[in-house]
């Protein structure tokens, strides 16, 4: 038979695997195969881990079925800023280069367990820094419904490969909307779970009380049973509460009577026009589907994005303090002093947007600055807080459009931090919330794929899932990109 | 002793760090340890290694607890960490964790007893938790200061220790008072089992705040002198700095805010860091943990788990044993010499000679020869029949004496060496009255002397008993018959 690499979702795979009519190493090979065809032009990951993707999957069909678990077999690639044990992790960063950690992350040792083949490590922007995965110290990667355009970030290669049919689905970290955001621009299915839903032990850290690792699927069905994979408490993560009940596959297709609230704030000028009509075409489908809408209003999410850059840079500024080069990555030669080797070795390992936040968050914990800049920023996401508090006692989903626009132009926003922090409006409230938050396929503007946002209370992981699957059910949104033709496999 | 110039009082504030003896570090793992090879007792959290979160021990915080109940602090029900964030190669996050506004117990005092037995009370603000740096190694220079060296190396076995901070009010006057609250605190520590205490392994360490001022006169300015590692640089380092600052004073200078170094070697003090090279900390909540919530249960669980303390001990080897307020504050000083006190007082029923052998000879040996009470060669039970024979007359005071040295000397018991040696004393009352009336008749005119009065005559019959004896004729059972048998003897009868 032939093995299309887009067909090849999660599940498809193991359906493939159950009845016997591919094995996992036809699956690795066909998907290892695609990567060899798009990575040229795509350049979603830093490193394929070829031989070790082989190995594993041999290993797994050298099992009988019934002593395989229900994923054993299936192919994954991860955000390069989770540590695995033995294979370099860089996080985007020159400072890392050549880090090879010592030990797995919890959600990597998970994915193992459940015997996932991981195919290799995806690109980002540096310490997950940044909206396009330009700020990466290594490669671009090219979204692959236009070679021209950016894939979004900080999760831009878990996306990209993705939509590029290179996996059937990834893991990326989310601070302020690295999955969501990416997943908008690329056209596919990305969830940052609740705050504490999925374990942080091994994610390198950006800022700690807004990062969460997440799911990339082509299907919701596909994101649903990752998450299930992926949440559980861990004793190595203090503040990770895992999921109160497993997730179970979304099936259902009607929405009767659930109520969604429209955020109002996102229905201004700062919303590309294009992405506004797929935005209210996808409100008549949740109505269609028996879902009510109605216009909530969250005033203080118009803060969000302050409150976010200094809290996030301040937390960084503290998290990255470890790459001194004492001990490991990278390291100045011919300082002559500790500090000048602190200093080089910093200067030369980070690039510039990451620099940019490290002396932000320096400055806003400064003494003399912690009231005006730091403790201000708190009390407004108290705010926040509250105010998605209060539209969850009307509405039991919010939703909104994922992204204000649709994929810009590689460079375009490069030179203005500022432009490319708006990336993120609509997603970074969520994360100063600890809520969890969505995006699905939702159509396509100018021909490049807009995302909808859904946001639930916390741990609601199931009801927003539930909703996701009925609306990608109804919308039929296409996730397979322009690029060239996969050359199919024959198998057997 | 250090006298404070007239028309000068020095104010001092002491913060002493106490690694706590937990089996494992803060936040992972790694057995706590001394003296292990180094970096063998390190994982990828205690290395820093990105991706790595804090797990706290949940037996730090009951240590932590129990060091603040101790100190009549109040335990907060809600307390929280928070970064403090420095470079250093020691740091290898590049901040401790460690508490700031909300520290786990607040508000304490120890009362402190002064050499004049007045007692001093000396407030604690805080107690707090946080995680130790790892230890930094210098080579190539001179007593392992790092100036002067060629290079340096981290040791991370001692990196994550938990520690708890006690802060001291500004209330302490004399670097005497210092040295008190020191060594009263280090045997407070000692009976909550919590932490070695051994200040040459760093254990117990010491920074102290001081200025000075004339009294009635607002405070001055202060200055930090850093990590004085036994009592008596504590004591040797705030007198130096006391009498810099009054000496500089008195020149019309002004007080510089600082950061100031013992030297031990030339006894002065000098400057480490000014004000303008001070760190800025920027402390933030620590996103990584949860905040530490005690209820009230749980504190009440750790109050009566709580050992008895010295000052209660010392209560009641006064009240129960009838000891001195002297030899009750020594014996409850030290916790494992106060065990070994209190089962040798109840295997031999006399408490004031088993306190008497405890702080005299065997104290004596064990700092003679360096030991511990655990070490010691003499067990509690071969003591207990020492004395025994002691109490029962076998052995003179002086005889028991040598008795002690043999049994350290040798390792055998009391009554084997008695034997040995033939020491025992003389106390049968038939064989010394055969020799006392042989001795009497033989001498019919000292008798006589005696008789008329001069009882100085008497030495002269116990120096000749004894001389026959070799000395083994118990003196108390002796004197009694020879005074009955010279007074007996009146040929008037």
């Amino acid at each position: 038979m032939m093995l299309d690499s887009h067909s090849l979702t999660a599940h498809e795979c193991r359906r493939l695997l159950a009845v016997g009519e591919a094995t996992s190493e036809e699956i690795t090979a066909a998907l290892l195969d695609r990567v060899k065809a798009v990575e040229g032009r795509v350049g979603a990951f830093l490193q394929v881990d070829e031989e070790g993707a082989l190995a594993q999957a041999r290993a797994v069909d050298a099992k009988r079925p019934e002593e395989r678990s229900p994923w054993e077999g299936v192919p994954i690639a991860v955000k390069d800023i989770l540590c695995t044990r033995g294979v370099e992790t860089t996080c985007g960063s020159r400072i890392l280069k050549g880090y090879i950690p010592p030990y797995d992350a919890t959600v990597v040792r998970l994915l193992k367990e459940a015997g996932l083949v991981i195919l290799g490590k995806l690109n980002m922007d540096e310490f997950a820094m940044g909206s396009s995965t330009e700020n990466s110290a290594y490669q671009v990667t090219r979204n692959p419904w236009d070679l021209e355009r950016v894939p979004g970030g900080s999760s831009g290669g878990s996306a990209a490969a993705v939509a590029a049919g290179e996996a059937p689905w990834s893991l990326g970290s989310d601070t302020g909307g690295s999955i969501r955001q990416p997943a908008s621009l690329c056209g596919v299915v990305g969830m940052k779970p609740t705050y504490g839903a999925v374990s942080r032990w091994g994610l390198i850290a950006f800022a700690s009380s807004l990062d969460q690792v997440g799911p990339f699927a082509r299907t919701v069905q596909d994101v649903a049973a990752l998450l299930d994979l992926i949440g559980r408490r861990d004793p190595n993560d203090q503040t990770s509460l895992g999921l109160p009940t497993p997730i179970a596959v979304p099936r259902g297709e009607s929405l009767a009577g659930r109520r969604f609230g429209i955020i109002k704030e996102y229905l201004g000028d700062t919303i590309q026009p294009g992405v506004r009509r797929i935005f209210e075409q996808a409100v008549e489908a949740l109505e269609a589907l028996g879902g009510r809408c109605c216009e909530v209003s969250l005033p203080s999410v118009e803060r969000g994005l302050a409150a976010y850059y200094i809290i996030a840079p301040a937390e960084c500024s503290a998290n990255l303090a470890r790459f001194d080069g004492v001990r490991y990555g990278h390291r100045a030669h011919k300082a002559e002093t500790l500090h000048e080797m602190y200093t080089r070795t910093r200067s030369e390992g980070f690039g510039p947007e990451v620099k940019r936040r490290i002396m932000i968050g320096t400055y806003a914990l400064s003494s003399g600055y912690y009231d005006a800049y730091y403790a201000q920023a708190q009390r407004t996401r108290t705010l926040i807080i509250r105010d998605f508090q209060k539209a969850f006692a009307e509405v039991d989903l919010l939703i909104s459009p994922t992204s204000p626009t649709v994929a810009f132009r590689l460079g375009e926003r490069t030179a203005d931090p500022l432009t490319m922090y708006l990336s993120d409006l609509c997603t970074i409230p969520v994360n100063l919330a600890g809520l969890p938050g969505l995006s699905l396929p939702a159509g396509f503007a100018d021909g490049l794929p807009v995302g909808l946002q859904i946001i639930g209370p916390h741990f609601s992981e199931q009801m927003m899932l539930d909703a996701a699957y009925a609306l990608e059910q109804r919308l039929q949104v296409s996730t397979r990109p322009p690029l060239d033709v996969t050359p199919a496999k024959e198998v057997g | 002793m250090m006298v404070t110039p007239e028309g000068w009082e020095a104010v001092i504030g002491l913060e002493i760090h106490v690694q706590l003896n937990t089996a494992t570090k803060m936040f992972c793992g790694c057995p706590v340890s001394f003296g292990d090879v180094p970096n063998t007792n390190v994982c990828p959290l205690c290395l820093g290694h990105p991706g790595t979160l804090p797990a706290m021990n949940e037996k730090a915080i009951e240590y932590a607890t129990r060091i603040g109940l101790a100190l009549n602090c109040t335990i907060s029900p809600h307390s929280i960490f928070h970064r403090k964030n420095y470079f250093y190669p020691d740091l290898p996050k590049g901040y401790q964790i460690s508490q700031y506004d909300l520290p786990l117990a607040v508000d304490g005092h120890l009362d402190v007893e002064l050499e004049d037995g007045s007692i001093l009370r000396v407030g604690v603000t805080r107690a707090h938790l946080e995680d130790d740096a790892a230890k930094l190694v210098h080579a190539g220079g001179v007593d392992g200061r790092i100036a002067g060296a060629d290079y340096s190396m981290v040791d991370f076995n001692r990196g994550g220790t938990p520690l708890v901070e006690i802060v001291s009010e500004p209330e302490i006057h004399t670097p005497e008072q210092a040295r008190a609250y020191l060594t009263q605190l280090k045997s407070l520590l000692e009976a909550l089992e919590v932490s070695d205490v051994n200040m040459e392994e760093g254990s117990l360490r010491c920074d102290a705040n001081i200025s000075v001022h004339r009294p009635g006169t607002p405070f001055g300015t202060r200055t930090e002198l850093k990590n004085m590692n036994s009592f008596r640089f504590l004591q040797r380092g705030l007198e130096a700095e006391i009498e810099r600052q009054i000496s500089a004073l008195e020149r019309g200078e002004e007080i510089v805010q600082e950061t100031v170094h013992f030297d031990t070697g030339s006894g002065k003090v000098s400057t480490l860091r000014s004000k303008e090279e001070a760190h800025d900390y920027r402390y933030f909540p620590e996103p990584d943990m949860v905040p530490i919530e005690l209820s009230a249960e749980y504190v009440e669980k750790v109050r009566a788990g709580l050992p008895e303390l010295p000052a209660a001990r010392k209560e009641r080897y006064m009240r129960d044993y009838g000891l001195s307020p002297y030899d009750a504050g020594v014996l409850s000083a030290n916790r494992p010499l106060a065990a070994f006190f209190e089962r040798l007082s109840t295997q031999t029923g006399e408490a004031k000679l088993a306190a008497n052998w405890v702080m005299g000879d065997f104290s004596g040996y064990l700092n003679a020869q360096g030991l511990e009470v655990k070490d010691s060669a003499v067990s509690v039970e071969a003591l207990a029949e020492l004395l025994g024979l002691l109490a029962a007359g076998t052995l003179s005071g002086k005889m028991a004496k040598d008795v002690f040295a043999a049994m350290v000397e040798t390792g055998k018991g009391a009554p084997e060496l008695v034997a040995e040696r033939g020491l025992g004393q003389i106390s049968d009352t038939g064989e010394l009255e055969t020799m006392v009336s042989e001795l009497i008749a033989a001498n019919p005119g000292p008798a006589e002397e005696y008789r008329q009065g001069r009882d100085r005559v008497l030495g002269f019959f116990v120096g000749q008993i004894m001389k026959q004896t070799r000395g083994q004729a118990n003196p108390q059972l002796l004197n009694e018959l020879l005074r009955k048998a010279l007074a007996g003897s009146s040929p008037d009868n």
